[in-house]
């Protein structure tokens, strides 16, 4: 089955460019078809592969392929290759699934658009791309895939570019994803000047080599460096402190992208990519430290935004850096799996919230604002359950997904090996952020689906349940809202019902059992007591249960007069976390503002005088200055001549008389 | 007896008079006489010496000037009466057209 790796992303890219080259002159349902069928085709291809992979022992579950040498340029020896270990097979799998499942959800949603062609073109290159990233053997094929990514990004979100707003954010989008990738460029080449190489099944075997014969410590330079540059990379992709202002602005684009590429799919390189460097990471501990820091911080930073925004859109969006904050603390912690786990489960419910919303928003005709909502759930009794099935799993409340991946993220947090101080500091941030997630949650919820309508009367009469097409994909996903946690139920309560497995902790270990053992021998990490482990869930529980109660008490009990109330009377407060405490207007003022005059500087002065004015003119002015001195040596009178001949001629006689 | 110095003095002289006239005078006649002056000055010291180191050389070389004097002054007559038709003057600094 390794010969058909290469279709996977094969088929996006044959998508991509029939529809972007002859798009235009299709049908709507053949572009629609062709879209689809691509990625339907490479998500079956994955799960045929995925069906082989599972029929191979444990330990030798990797399949490479490679399709030819792309660059051999003395020792730097890059193959366009792929590999498919349990890491990637799980990536694979949510990307072209969920990717599938959105395809279709947009058939109904932006049917209506003039460019259907170009965006289901962008969409399908964004699929390519991403396989690209998660298939690559090597960095330089994820770098590719990271990239691409990026560029699809700009281009969907600035999709309806005829709005000035939404090309500056997609202009915005991709320059601070820009910044991070070049963290991540530095970390590739300081990756290949100490390893000699990129790909995968070179570096990670030579780093364990290095470290057990003892010629490389824990923590050492160059590891702490390579990991935190990588890092930079995933902050700029992944939307971390300090690069993820543009997540918010990228809603300017349709709703469907915001659910693939912003909630499911490329938001999750970063996770990715730190997951599969696990055993670089493992061995520099000072960069997990980092990692999980900035994570945790991002998590409740962004959370606590989330409270005030009435977008809906905005919401979620916040909700999803938080999210995404969440899941490097699994990884940045050493619970690599639990990181992933999260990806998982947040795919499904993200996705399906996102949908939900685009589905809200059609009802509305286009109105994105909370306020001009409510009462909506008897008139889309479909939206609003599946959207309650997302809600409820991201609040974290079992059975659903959110609830097993959060919590196994959070009581690895509270037990973190390396240092077990900062672990109790994020479990208590990851804590809090639960409860601030679970609030602004459902104060979503309530101010959409419930209590009285708030809209104007032309949007009464539209509002409408969404058609099958766009109904399906909610319904399939908030389905996996609920059961996705269920493929990693930790062992406490597994062992409690029978002995259920934890089917992806098993299923990822040998991709991180070296990472495991490396752990295990040098931080010697305390097993943490059953009771507090049933403490730590109880507590995630109840704090997701007061942030839904608190919600339930201000926009539904009081929901008339206490929300403006409290924005009255804590005004200050309101304003700072309802423009986002300035971060933007800072940004723009520290960074853009004099990068911006030094470039003006760089041209008019640098560029205009300098280098045009007297490197390039400068010569040609002063020939023409010298030579309009010298022609006047040329009068015309012949007695002149006849004199400078003389005055020539007895100098040479001088000359040579007294030589 | 003028020995040899009063000879190359005498030459020198005159080479400097026809130097002065040529760089100073207007009238394109006076250039030319000025030219035959320096030309005449240089042959009397060639005689001088040819007659005091008994070498007929120098005498030889007097008569090839002489020959090439008279040539290029009659070329050199030629040229200013065809000036003089277009000028109507001899001043030679009429004539400073080839200038910048």
């Amino acid at each position: 089955m390794e010969k058909y790796i290469f279709l996977i992303p094969l088929f996006p890219l044959l998508g991509f460019l029939i529809n972007g080259l002859f798009g235009k002159r299709f049908g709507k349902g053949l572009i629609s078809f062709i879209a689809c069928t691509t990625i339907g085709f490479s998500f079956l291809v994955a799960l045929f592969i995925w069906k082989d992979l599972l029929s191979m022992a444990p330990e030798h579950r990797i399949m490479t392929q490679s399709l030819w040498k792309w660059m051999a340029v003395g020792s730097f020896n890059v193959d366009l290759a792929f590999m498919i270990d349990p890491l990637s097979m799980i990536m694979c799998l949510i990307v072209t699934g969920i990717s599938f499942l959105i395809h279709i959800y947009s058939t109904g949603y932006m049917w209506d658009d003039e460019s259907y062609w170009r965006y289901m073109a962008y969409l399908n290159m964004f699929v390519f791309f991403m396989c690209m990233l998660i298939l690559g053997a090597n960095y330089v094929v994820m770098f590719v895939g990271w990239e691409g990514v990026g560029l699809a990004s700009y281009l969907l979100i600035g999709f309806w570019y005829q709005g000035y707003d939404n090309a500056i954010a997609g202009k915005k989008a991709f320059v601070v994803n820009r910044i991070g990738d070049f963290g991540f460029v530095l970390g590739m080449f300081l990756m290949f000047w100490t390893f000699g190489s990129l790909s995968y099944q070179d570096v990670f075997p030579k780093a364990l080599e290095l470290y057990e014969h003892g010629a490389m410590a824990i923590n050492s330079p160059v590891m702490v460096a390579i990991c935190i540059l990588l890092f930079i990379g995933a902050t700029g992709k992944s939307a971390q402190i300090p690069l993820y202002v543009w997540l918010p602005d990228a809603m300017a684009g349709p709703t469907p992208v915001s659910a693939l590429i912003h909630a499911a799919t490329m938001v999750t390189a970063g996770v990715y990519m730190v997951a599969r460097t696990n055993v670089l990471y493992t061995l520099a501990p000072t960069a997990l430290l980092v990692v999980s820091l900035i994570a945790a911080a991002t998590a409740l930073f962004a959370a606590t935004m989330g409270i005030l925004q009435n977008d809906i859109k905005k919401v979620l969006a916040y909700s999803t850096v938080s999210q995404l904050g969440y899941m490097f603390i699994g990884v940045g912690v050493t619970a690599y799996w639990a990181g992933i786990f999260h990806l998982m489960t947040h795919a499904f419910f993200k996705a399906c919230l996102f949908l939900c919303s685009g589905s809200v928003i059609h009802a509305m005709s286009g109105d994105q604002d909370m306020r001009h909502m409510g009462g909506l759930a008897k008139k889309m009794p479909v939206t609003y359950i599946t959207m309650l099935f997302a809600t409820i799993a991201i609040a974290g409340l079992p059975p659903f997904a959110g609830f097993f991946s959060k919590d196994e993220i959070l009581g690895k947090a509270f037990a973190f090996p390396y240092y077990p101080m900062a672990g109790k500091v994020i479990w208590f941030l990851g804590t809090v952020g639960a409860g601030v997630t679970a609030f602004y949650m459902f104060r979503l919820i309530f101010m959409t689906f419930h209590g009285e309508f708030r809209g104007t009367e032309e949007q009464a009469h539209h509002v409408h349940e969404s058609p099958l097409n766009m109904t399906l994909p909610l319904m399939i996903l908030a389905t996996f809202s609920l059961i996705g946690g269920w493929f990693g139920i930790p062992e406490l309560i597994g062992e409690k019902l029978g002995g259920v497995p934890n089917l992806l902790e098993h299923f990822l270990e040998p991709v991180f059992e070296h990472s495991n053992h490396i752990v295990a021998t040098v931080a010697h990490p305390h097993h943490v007591a059953e009771p507090l482990e049933w403490s730590l869930m109880t507590m995630s529980v109840i704090v997701a249960i007061i942030g839904i109660c608190l919600a339930y008490y201000i926009y539904m009990v009081r929901g008339k007069e206490l929300p403006e109330k409290l924005a009255k009377e804590y005004a200050s407060h309101y304003q700072l976390i309802y423009n986002k405490y300035y971060v933007d207007e800072i940004y723009e003022l520290m960074i853009v503002w004099p990068i911006y005059y030094l470039s003006v500087l760089l041209w008019k002065v640098v560029d205009a005088f300098m280098i045009d004015g007297i490197g390039v003119n400068g010569p040609g002015w002063l020939v023409k200055r010298l030579s309009a001195g010298s022609r006047l040596v040329q009068n015309g009178y012949v007695q002149t001549y006849g004199a400078f001949m003389l005055i020539g001629l007895v100098g040479m006689i001088c000359f040579y008389l007294y030589r | 007896m003028a020995g040899i110095n009063e000879y190359v003095i005498l030459s020198c002289i005159l080479f400097g008079l026809g130097t002065i006239g040529f760089l100073t005078r207007r009238n394109a006649l006076i250039l030319f006489m000025s030219v035959e002056l320096m030309l005449n000055s240089i042959n009397l010291m060639l005689v001088a010496f040819s007659a005091n180191r008994a070498d007929m050389g120098g005498q030889v070389m007097v008569l090839f000037i002489f020959a090439v004097a008279a040539a290029e002054v009659a070329v050199g007559l030629a040229i200013l009466i065809c000036l003089f038709k277009h000028a109507r003057s001899v001043d030679i600094n009429k004539f400073n057209v080839l200038k910048w």
